[in-house]
């Protein structure tokens, strides 16, 4: 391949691994089958890491992979892999074609920036906080801004379509109940979103160079790269082309010097050189900078060790939690603790490794995951946590587990996750209408899916709820279907570590059978 | 807003049709063209054999589906379909008789049979495992989500002493004949679920009724519409921990089924199959007195089929 197919090469896979991505995210119909998921993520950067700390194993050493393509490519991961980056270069290339911007020039490196950045973020990660690397890291901010805002987007243009269709009696494209989706925190990827997108239509790829800490870190790594952007000082005229095409602002004409920490390997300077002289190049070529390069190795093996130890920290994290005294009897329901979704194994657990993307939420068909506000305190914002107020998790499906790329949800069978006790049931029985009203419901029994709140006899004939947490697993069915407003009667307070349930008793039936009608 | 208003008014123009109707016996005048012949039973209770073949006989005996469905109408049928659980859990209606009702409609002429029901587990899910959609995709019948609120619109229940209002689905709103296909199942707010509490999966706002007196809502709705027939779903019974179950040792094999117009009516016979006393159940008698039917199956022709053996 002659380097100048290079770009083309990398639009081409850049744009597949945009569209795959984007599907997983926006994908409101279970359309897309579960298993794609690990294939398609298994490359993100900080995903794979997290995993790979979880469950040591081949399905999470995408990140491995990476680190060697960077160590050998540059910074190919930020152009062909990352989705953030490569939305970026869609909003770059609308400001290139609606001439908002005509040409890139030369800037510093906003160093004072990205590694102070870079060291807060595995600081925080250190004592235990996701919250900035949840926050900065492009794959997660990707995930939101499409499972947050673009899903929801299409979720009204197809109830638009559907009730056209409607018109003519074709129901096959159902309206998707908006009601659904909170948008409690849908500011946060609104406002990185804008951010985003006035980042890269005036500054190219100004956030990969100057916050993201993923680019910051794999920057790091590509100073020492094999190959690299190198110019041909004796055929090069110094025109400029290549710097005023290049998103980074990395490639400083005077000095025929490219600063590879930030190139993010788009190889678009290369196919605009008229004379051809600036290459992608390996070590061979580039004898005259070793002793810089010395430097910048040691400087390297420092900092790999340093956050290699600080991610390590992340396992060590203990999951030493409380237990209190359940509220029983408080009329405004106070949950101890919030309910992360099964398959979480522990708050902890949970907290430590969810990187906030939001693909559960997407993916789960009930839209009982939703984004946290203050659930998990602060630092724990837009993980998402089971919201019973909006719908109550099935029986039947382990989705969430089966798509986490982070390991913060494992996955489960169907028959473990109908023991996973995520939450017990609290019943309040001053709240409840068959004492306060002294008429039927049995809403939450109705819902239980293990009788884990049962109807037992009460005055008059009617019947009131008993519960039993030996068996309740803590599914939100009760909660969800309580119509006490808006503090229900009965609720689910989360177990800060997941618990194994009791299976239901089940007792033979007796069966008399009459030959005769009964009537 | 344009539809909504249509539909308001058209159905207030259908009240006050109905009340001139009842008024000044104009009915003979219909009688000839759109009434049904005389149905020779009230009730027919059949047992013994398989869901659809149970039907079949039920609904000869009756006349055929043409007395209920004429060429060119849309009809909707409302099964139990609450469940994401399959048809042995006996939470949901038998996935072959909604399907066997549906090719006799389409026997019968209808243009379109729908298929919906508001369902309380995740509805895609819902549909699938009672392989009710399946079946009545195979059918020839539509399957229809009932899990936006924008399907739903909002009707007066004058009648109603706690339901005075509900927002109801347009399918039956809009549909020309209404078939109600319940299962028999335990219930722990209900007592008993039927057909008059599978109505409830008609309307949007189900948690009105639980906390509004559930019996009183469930005996209201009715008086706001009737289907145009019952069929009870009686094969396999959920004895216990229903609506939902715990799992398939809940459910008894009975193989009944109890086809008819009164809805009380077939509610009541649905209790005694059940192994319950009307009078037991307060709906039943709530919507008696509110004069929706009556529950004195012992007055009524009941057509009694035994299959099987």
């Amino acid at each position: 391949m002659r380097q100048i197919h290079l770009r083309v090469f990398r639009i081409f896979i850049s744009i597949a691994f945009l569209l795959l991505i984007t599907s997983l995210f926006i994908d409101f119909r279970e359309i897309i089958p579960m298993v794609w998921a690990d294939r398609i993520l298994f490359l993100q950067f900080v995903p794979s890491i997290i995993r790979f700390i979880t469950i040591p194993a081949l399905a999470a050493i995408g990140f491995i992979a990476i680190l060697l393509l960077t160590a050998l490519f540059g910074r190919v991961y930020c152009s062909v892999i990352c989705p953030l980056g490569i939305l970026q270069d869609v909003f770059a290339w609308i400001s290139k074609k609606t001439h908002l911007i005509k040409r890139y020039k030369f800037k510093k490196a906003l160093n004072y920036l990205r590694y102070p950045l870079l060291g807060l973020t595995l600081i925080l990660v250190i004592f235990g906080s996701l919250f900035l690397l949840n926050l900065l890291d492009p794959y997660s901010i990707f995930g939101r801004i499409f499972s947050d805002i673009v899903r929801p987007g299409l979720i009204v243009l197809n109830n638009w379509i559907a009730a056209i269709f409607e018109k003519f009696n074709i129901y096959a494209l159902s309206r998707q109940n908006l009601a659904l989706i909170t948008w409690r925190t849908v500011y946060i990827p609104g406002l990185m979103l804008v951010l985003i997108i006035w980042m890269s239509l005036y500054f190219g790829r100004l956030y990969c160079n100057a916050i993201c800490p993923v680019g910051t870190l794999l920057g790091l790594l590509s100073r020492i790269s094999m190959f690299k952007i190198k110019m041909n000082s004796e055929t090069c005229t110094k025109c400029g082309k290549c710097s005023f095409a290049c998103k980074s602002s990395c490639i400083n004409v005077k000095t025929l010097d490219v600063d590879f920490s930030r190139c993010v390997a788009c190889y678009n300077c290369i196919s605009v050189c008229p004379e051809g002289s600036i290459r992608y190049e390996g070590f061979k070529h580039s004898v005259k900078k070793e002793i810089p390069m010395v430097k910048s190795k040691r400087e390297f093996i420092g900092k790999t060790l340093l956050y290699g130890l600080a991610l390590a920290g992340i396992s060590k994290k203990s999951f030493a939690v409380e237990k209190k005294e359940r509220p029983a009897g408080k009329i405004v329901n106070k949950k101890n603790h919030p309910v992360s979704p099964p398959g979480s194994i522990s708050l902890a657990h949970f907290n430590d490794r969810c990187t906030a993307c939001h693909l559960c939420v997407t993916i789960c068909p009930t839209s009982v995951l939703q984004p946290s506000f203050l659930e998990y305190g602060f630092t724990g914002m837009m993980q998402p946590f089971m919201d019973y107020s909006v719908e109550y998790c099935n029986n039947e499906c382990t989705k969430c587990g089966e798509v986490c790329p982070t390991g913060a949800i494992l996955p489960l069978t169907v028959a473990d996750k109908k023991l996973e006790q995520i939450g017990q049931v609290v019943f309040i029985k001053e709240k409840c209408i068959v004492y306060t009203d002294k008429t039927s419901c049995g809403s939450c029994s109705e819902h239980c899916p293990t009788q884990a709140v049962k109807m037992v006899p009460y005055e008059n004939g009617l019947t009131i709820p008993e519960t039993d947490n030996e068996i309740c697993i803590g599914c939100g069915a009760c909660e969800f279907a309580c119509p006490v407003l808006p503090y229900t009667s009965i609720f689910v307070d989360g177990q800060a570590v997941h618990q194994v349930a009791k299976a239901p008793k089940q007792e033979e039936l007796k069966v008399e059978e009459g030959d005769a009608f009964p009537f | 807003m344009k539809r909504r208003d249509f539909i308001i008014n058209s159905m207030g123009f259908g009240v006050l049709t109905g009340a001139a109707i009842s008024m000044g016996k104009f009915n003979e005048l219909m009688a000839a063209e759109s009434r049904p012949m005389a149905l020779p039973y009230d009730l027919v209770a059949i047992k013994g054999g398989e869901a659809a073949a149970m039907f079949d006989k039920g609904i000869a005996s009756l006349g055929g589906m043409k007395q209920f469905v004429k060429p060119n109408q849309s009809v909707v049928v409302k099964p139990n379909i609450g469940w994401d659980a399959a048809p042995e859990r006996g939470s949901n209606t038998n996935p072959d008789l909604v399907a066997r009702i549906v090719e006799h409609c389409k026997m019968a002429g209808a243009k379109t049979v729908y298929v919906f029901d508001n369902t309380c587990s995740e509805a895609t899910r819902c549909y699938k495992m009672s392989g009710i959609e399946d079946a009545v995709k195979k059918a020839g019948g539509i399957m229809v989500s009932g899990k936006s609120e924008s399907y739903y619109h909002a009707v007066d229940i004058p009648k109603g002493k706690r339901l005075k209002n509900a927002k109801v689905h347009e399918l039956i709103l809009e549909s020309d004949v209404f078939i109600n296909v319940p299962t028999l199942k335990s219930h722990g707010g209900s007592t008993l679920s039927v057909s008059m509490k599978n109505m409830m999966g008609v309307v949007w706002d189900r948690e009105y009724w639980h906390s509004n007196d559930l019996h009183q809502c469930i005996a209201d709705f009715p008086t706001f519409r009737t289907p145009d027939l019952n069929i009870v779903d009686a094969f396999r019974v959920l004895k216990r921990n229903g609506p939902r179950g715990v799992s398939v040792a809940d459910v008894v094999t009975m193989k009944y089924q109890i086809i008819g117009k009164d809805i009380v009516a077939v509610d009541a016979a649905s209790a005694k199959v059940f192994g319950l006393d009307p009078g037991k159940i307060k709906h039943i008698g709530l919507a008696e007195q509110a004069g929706v039917g009556s529950s004195n199956i012992d007055a009524m022709k009941v057509n009694r089929i035994t299959m099987g053996a």
